[in-house]
């Protein structure tokens, strides 16, 4: 539903030259060949900070800008189309995303500011299995003394060598798969007993595992409400859901630009091959797929900032739509490259493995349908 | 028209009239665009006088050519207010072809005098259009088309088949794409005429369709006469005329992604019909995912209208993405049926008689009627080519379309 303000067309301007110039596809992939275990390039991540961009969604009176998710979306869709890799979206999105929810006036006071000089890095760790399922979290925290104990183990953590602050997820009574007793949890990173070891993930960017070995946290740490923590950790989710499908947008958009301009200049047969009726009709409903997915996702972001009570609902027709065109769009830019798309000199296969790990990134396209269909209560 | 420029006021004063002018006994008509106003509703004919005389068939047309001369959002709010009360407004349909597109062309193509002489007339639904575009041998490619117009002086005399010619039965009025000029390159000799269909050598036959209605017509011209003062457009220049005339079809085709407001969503009626576990969800795993990418489809459709339309406003030029809706609607239409049929299971493979209810043998109709949208108004497999060729700049294919 969105047609962007002056402003948002301004900040996509400001993001399309600045990713393209200062960080296209190559430094990325540089990044990727120097074997770095931060996974971003520093000076990438300074001048994002620099921009701004990590106070999008902070309010004013802690040191952001409040422009909004849409907004956010339209500059993580051009960093999608350079893959351009920074801890932007695991801070200043789920993380600013949470606190904002859930957070008591200390703990915006601390860490909001923080987040937008870039001082902290938070991210959040949830996933403890190889799927997205938030009810079965099952990482223990017990209430001591002085607060809670933390012990279990945590993947897939976004930007998890890097993060300072982790936003745990943890069960605080009832049992794996009840809705009822999980809350969330704000941990040093280098707190005592915490111990994170990088995973190698097919795109390159940076994951990792976390063990949480008897943690002590002070009851300051407790974000949200105990035993309640589900319900903001799913709005939160809803948000990292919805943010993400603009950078899957922006990583589809430039296969199928690439695929485009392939079809353009290829010659086959004597003929460009974009003058087959196969490879035009492939093409056309790729566009059509492309558009229908656009508008699921810019509808959720725009949900988001208008406060709609659909929210749930439009995240996760999002996150399917953008993961099955993303998915498609994908194996086309392989398929119609032909050859030179197999080569890793080319950037085909960057976008190709990518876009796995953003469509299992907060729940794949079934996880999403089968959400989608509960909430519309069939 | 608008008495008040508040648009809380101009809905009240909307709402006071619809309420003091629909007739109750018609909040119960069923209307279709196969409406033949024959009379046997005497209150069909007292509501289209009356939103007729307030300009209301076409409310944004201007006052001159029987309009009412609001804006897009006005007309909206007049379309809900009536529909708030269970009414209707029967003029599109009962003017055939005459308000979504005979009008709107004849709004940018006609004279002055035509524009005088037809535009009211469609406007109070009084005279009902039919157009003579496709041929037998000219489908898909329609530029192809072969019936003859020939020049004599201040009229033309047709000789020639066109098919597919809606409720040209009960028609009044035709326009016809014509070639006035058999010597130029194909899309070059074409011309757009009209004329009345009581003239003499024109002749009409029902065609009766797999659904078992007969909405299209065969429609012959032999020796039949076209005045002059008719010509829409340019003579040889019917080509562009045709084409803007198929751009508001389109239009009025994107936005129908079935049925009305009141419908059955498609969940509640799987509901009755197959079996649901004890948390509602239905039992049959790979029918409800394939429920689910439908109703996925279909939101993301309505909600691509919507952006499309967010992203116009103000704007002259139509967005890429609009390009898309054709094919996009055909698809959540074509499956809703295909999936309302298969939740019906053997209760929706009924043709006739009591063993089906109302709902069920309608619901067969609809799917054998609604093939026709991915082939009408330009069929899928030329919404993609012009996806690929206009929209996304890829060269002209081998193969000719």
């Amino acid at each position: 539903m969105a047609a962007l303000s002056e402003e948002q067309s301004m900040i996509r301007d400001q993001a399309k030259s600045w990713a393209s110039e200062q960080a296209p596809v190559q430094k990325f992939r540089e990044m990727r060949d120097s074997g770095v275990e931060q996974r971003f390039a520093t000076t990438t991540w300074a001048e994002m900070v620099e921009m701004g961009w990590t106070g999008i969604l902070v309010p004013e009176e802690y040191g952001g800008s409040e422009l909004g998710y849409l907004t956010f979306g339209v500059i993580l869709e051009e960093l999608g189309r350079q893959l351009t890799a920074s801890p932007l979206f695991a801070s200043a999105l789920v993380g600013a995303s949470a606190i904002i929810l859930a957070g008591n006036d200390e703990q915006k006071q601390t860490l909001l500011p923080k987040i937008v000089d870039g001082s902290e890095v938070l991210t959040l760790a949830l996933e403890e299995g190889s799927h997205h399922q938030p009810v079965k979290t099952g990482l223990r925290a017990e209430k001591s003394q002085s607060g809670f104990t933390l012990s279990g183990n945590k993947t897939f953590v976004l930007e998890g060598m890097v993060a300072t602050t982790f936003i745990v997820a943890a069960r605080t009574s009832g049992e794996t798969g009840d809705s009822e007793g999980i809350s969330l949890f704000l941990v040093a990173a280098d707190s005592e007993g915490v111990d994170r070891s990088a995973m190698r993930t097919v795109d390159s960017r940076g994951y990792a595992k976390i063990a949480f070995n008897n943690v002590n946290v002070a009851s300051g740490a407790l974000l949200g409400t105990l035993d309640q923590g589900l319900s903001v950790l799913e709005a939160t989710l809803d948000r990292a859901r919805a943010g993400i499908g603009a950078e899957m947008m922006g990583t589809a958009a430039q296969a199928f630009d690439m695929t485009l301009d392939y079809l353009k200049t290829r010659e086959q047969f004597g003929n460009v091959i974009g003058s087959f009726q196969a490879l035009g009709h492939r093409a056309a409903g790729l566009f059509s797929s492309m558009e229908l997915s656009r508008s699921c996702m810019e509808a959720a972001l725009q949900g988001i900032d208008n406060g709609d009570d659909d929210i749930a609902e439009l995240a996760s027709l999002s996150k399917a739509k953008m993961g099955a065109f993303l998915h498609e769009m994908s194996n086309q830019l392989i398929q119609i490259h032909g050859g030179i798309g197999m080569t890793d000199e080319f950037d085909a296969g960057l976008y190709l493995k990518r876009a796995r790990v953003l469509e299992a990134a907060f729940g794949n396209q079934a996880y999403h349908r089968n959400r989608y269909a509960a909430l519309l209560g069939f | 028209m608008s008495e008040s420029t508040k648009p809380d006021q101009f809905r009240t004063s909307v709402r006071e009239w619809v309420e003091g002018n629909f007739p109750s006994s018609l909040s119960n008509y069923v209307p279709s665009m196969e409406d033949d106003n024959d009379g046997s509703f005497p209150d069909l004919e007292l509501w289209r006088k009356r939103l007729a005389e307030k300009g209301w068939g076409a409310p944004t047309w201007p006052t001159e050519y029987g309009g009412a001369g609001v804006s897009h959002p006005e007309a909206k709010v007049i379309s809900q207010e009536i529909n708030r009360v269970g009414g209707f407004n029967p003029i599109p349909a009962l003017a055939g072809m005459g308000v979504t597109m005979v009008g709107p062309t004849l709004m940018e193509y006609g004279t002055d005098d035509q524009k005088q002489r037809h535009l009211p007339s469609i406007a109070s639904g009084a005279v009902r259009w039919c157009l003579g575009l496709s041929e037998p041998n000219a489908g898909s490619d329609l530029a192809s088309l072969n019936t003859k117009a020939e020049d004599k002086g201040d009229h033309f005399i047709l000789n020639g088949q066109k098919v597919w010619t809606s409720g040209a039965h009960i028609s009044q009025w035709c326009g016809a794409l014509v070639r006035t000029d058999p010597d130029k390159k194909k899309r070059d000799g074409i011309s757009f005429v009209m004329l009345p269909m009581d003239r003499e050598g024109v002749e009409t036959r029902l065609i009766k369709l797999i659904s078992g209605a007969s909405p299209f017509c065969e429609t012959y011209f032999n020796d039949a006469r076209a005045d002059k003062i008719d010509l829409l457009g340019p003579l040889n220049q019917g080509w562009s005329v045709v084409k803007r005339l198929l751009q508001h079809e389109r239009q009025s085709q994107t936005s129908a992604s079935s049925g009305g407001t009141k419908r059955e969503s498609l969940q509640d009626l799987a509901k009755r019909y197959v079996e649901t576990n004890a948390d509602g969800s239905i039992a049959d795993a790979d029918l409800r995912s394939r429920l689910i990418l439908h109703l996925m489809d279909d939101q993301a459709h309505k909600l691509t209208v919507g952006r499309i339309t967010a992203e116009a406003r103000g704007k002259v030029e139509v967005s890429a993405a609009a390009s898309i809706l054709k094919n996009s609607a055909t698809n959540v239409s074509q499956t809703r049926s295909e999936l309302t049929l298969e939740l019906m299971g053997s209760q929706g493979i009924g043709w006739e008689g009591d063993d089906f209810n109302e709902q069920e043998l309608s619901t067969v109709r609809e799917w054998l009627w609604g093939k026709a949208i991915s082939i009408y108004g330009g069929s899928f497999e030329v919404q993609n080519n012009i996806i690929s060729k206009n929209i996304l700049g890829l060269p002209e294919t081998t193969q000719k379309g």
